[in-house]
């Protein structure tokens, strides 16, 4: 591999901050259009070591691309009721990787740690984004995000905004 | 003031006016969960496990069930046991992971072992114990009192004079049944979800079987199978063509009714995908075949939600889910919930099996967190208890025959065993009456 994938990093933090951006601020309709066409989104099941496989074991998401859609149309109903009225959220990124580069498709990892309020409670969510960007235009598309928790359970118990 | 409303009962049953009400200090005191750990936990059958997640000889997981740690593990020859996952030397958790695998358990703290069968298998020097320490069994692992099983669902119990398991789920078997009848075995998949809800533990006991709030909670989740074509009503009944609400007994009942959703035993949906369809087909000819077309159909077409006194949920819906949920406060519990699959299905079914679960159910569902929502709300609203003390659960009394599966009478089954077991009026149970509940 010639390229040099480090000199990628600055784009692709950009890219996650904006991500990040658009979820702090609620327009998850934007969010959502950052995803291609067919894309996935996961949330494997927590205390579980090594690869797992929404086929094969129980997720706590594991959304195709309909559906994450259909996830992103709920969250935007008044009706989604654990999310109204709407909690508040920060989303910090850290130790921001490029693993590899198949074309112009990068697999890119971070840290994540992700603060929900609402009603006097923070929630905190940790543990590690795992996606595969398609740099090949502008704007970037992610072709896959799975979000591994750190947490040995769900302390928070719902999972209803993205990490 | 109504009368009702100024009794030192906590729940009270007035037929005569078609009233029924719990009072919300049942939710919100301390003194009252810790006399339901004392009537409660400590006399009723509680879920340990499934057969599927100890499959071979020496495998084991920890557990936390009625307050107590427990290991739940298969010996050397098979044979399934439920221990007191506490060293008999000075009390330190014997196995720390959460499952595996092992000929013997060792004590981190001081090195005590044992057998996969309990038995105490350490041998120090002469001086360091006497002969009396290594017989009587003083020095194994305690096992806890009572361990049954119907169906491959593994039930303990903490009063070694509690009646038999099958008495006790009574009616709870012919629906069990109906979950282990689907396959020749059927397993847990994979690993479970694990959650805390803060609220207390009876109001998921009570909104695990409740239909009455389907429709307001859950508006966006009939939206989403509306979206992607997914949603069969048959019209020929109203309320999804009910079948109703069963008293199974002991605390326990079952809701019953026509599906407005896909079920991967044998209920296809367009979303699925026509390719699916003959696969689907062939499931549900053979279910016909083997229990007839009544019961066969009843099975594929029919979704249940059963809650077994006291903390046990098993939900046929668009997925099978087994839930158990334990007190850790009167204001938090921790939920544990597992995807049940026919053992060996074909790949295919598997996913859209897990796939189905994870369309409605689970912190992350399109479901289960407005659920959590209502009763964390619910349990908030509680703060208001000495001015509005009174949850009503009266919604069915007047009607004649079986109660319909949107009324509340299952809701009261489990309250009347509630109340009989803190008044401590149950056969076998020594525990007396206490204080606060008349």
């Amino acid at each position: 591999m010639a390229r040099d994938l480090t000199a990628l990093r600055p784009c692709i933090e950009d890219f996650l901050y904006l991500e990040a951006d658009l979820l702090d601020d609620w327009r998850i309709e934007e969010w959502f259009a950052l995803f291609d066409e067919g894309a996935t989104y996961e949330v494997p099941p927590t205390g579980e070591s090594g690869e797992t496989d929404p086929a094969t074991s129980l997720f706590y998401i594991a959304d195709d691309y309909v559906r994450l859609r259909e996830r992103v149309v709920r969250l935007t109903k008044s009706e989604a009721h654990s999310e109204f009225p709407r909690s508040s959220q920060r989303h910090m990124i850290s130790n921001v990787r490029i693993l590899g580069a198949h074309g112009n498709v990068l697999d890119v990892t971070c840290n994540f740690v992700t603060y929900r309020a609402k009603r006097g409670v923070v929630d905190t969510y940790y543990g590690k984004h795992a996606y595969r960007i398609d740099c090949g235009s502008e704007p970037f598309k992610i072709k896959s995000k799975r979000s591994t928790l750190g947490m040995d359970m769900l302390y928070p118990g719902k999972l209803t905004i993205i990490v | 003031m109504d009368t009702i409303l100024s009794t030192p009962q906590m729940v009270v049953e007035d037929r005569e006016r078609n009233l029924f009400r719990v009072s919300r200090r049942a939710f919100t005191e301390e003194s009252v969960l810790e006399a339901e750990r004392r009537n409660i936990f400590d006399h009723c059958w509680l879920y340990l496990g499934h057969s599927s997640e100890i499959a071979g000889n020496c495998d084991y997981i920890t557990r936390a069930v009625g307050g107590r740690e427990l290991i739940f593990n298969r010996d050397r020859a098979g044979a399934v046991h439920a221990f007191l996952n506490t060293c008999p030397h000075r009390g330190a958790m014997v196995v720390r992971e959460k499952k595996g695998n092992a000929l013997s358990f060792r004590c981190f703290y001081h090195g005590w072992s044992f057998n996969v069968n309990g038995r105490f298998a350490s041998r120090f020097d002469e001086g360091n114990y006497g002969k009396e320490h290594y017989s009587g069994g003083c020095a194994d692992l305690a096992q806890v009192p009572r361990l049954e099983c119907y169906r491959d669902f593994w039930f303990v119990n903490f009063d070694k004079n509690a009646v038999a398991l099958a008495d006790y789920l009574a009616g709870a078997k012919d629906y069990i049944d109906m979950v282990a009848d689907q396959a020749e075995a059927m397993e847990i998949v994979g690993s479970g979800q694990q959650y805390v809800i803060n609220a207390n533990w009876k109001l998921l006991a009570e909104n695990s079987v409740d239909a009455f709030h389907g429709f307001p909670v859950h508006n966006t989740y009939f939206d989403y199978l509306k979206n992607i074509g997914s949603l069969r009503m048959e019209t020929n009944a109203g309320h999804f063509n009910a079948r109703g609400m069963t008293d199974l007994g002991n605390g326990h009942a079952v809701i019953e009714y026509q599906s407005p959703w896909g079920r991967p035993i044998a209920r296809w949906v367009p979303s699925w995908g026509e390719e699916k369809r003959p696969l689907v087909e062939r499931l549900r000819q053979n279910l016909v075949q083997r229990f007839g077309e009544e019961r066969g159909h009843r099975m594929a077409e029919y979704s249940r939600n059963m809650l077994i006194f006291p903390n046990l949920v098993i939900n046929d819906i668009m997925a099978i889910t087994v839930r158990t949920f334990t007190p850790d406060a009167p204001n938090k519990m921790t939920v544990s919930a597992w995807a049940l699959g026919a053992a060996g299905e074909d790949a295919e079914l598997r996913k859209l099996r897990l796939f189905n679960f994870l369309e409605f159910l689970g912190p992350g569902g399109f479901a289960t967190p407005d659920d959590q929502e209502a009763l964390e709300n619910c349990q908030r609203g509680y703060k208001n208890m000495r001015e509005v003390g009174w949850n009503d659960i009266s919604k069915g009394m007047p009607r004649q025959g079986q109660p319909m599966n949107d009324d509340e009478e299952q809701m009261r089954c489990f309250w009347r065993q509630w109340r009989q077991r803190m008044e401590g009026r149950m056969e076998g149970s020594r525990v007396g009456g206490l204080v606060g509940v008349a």
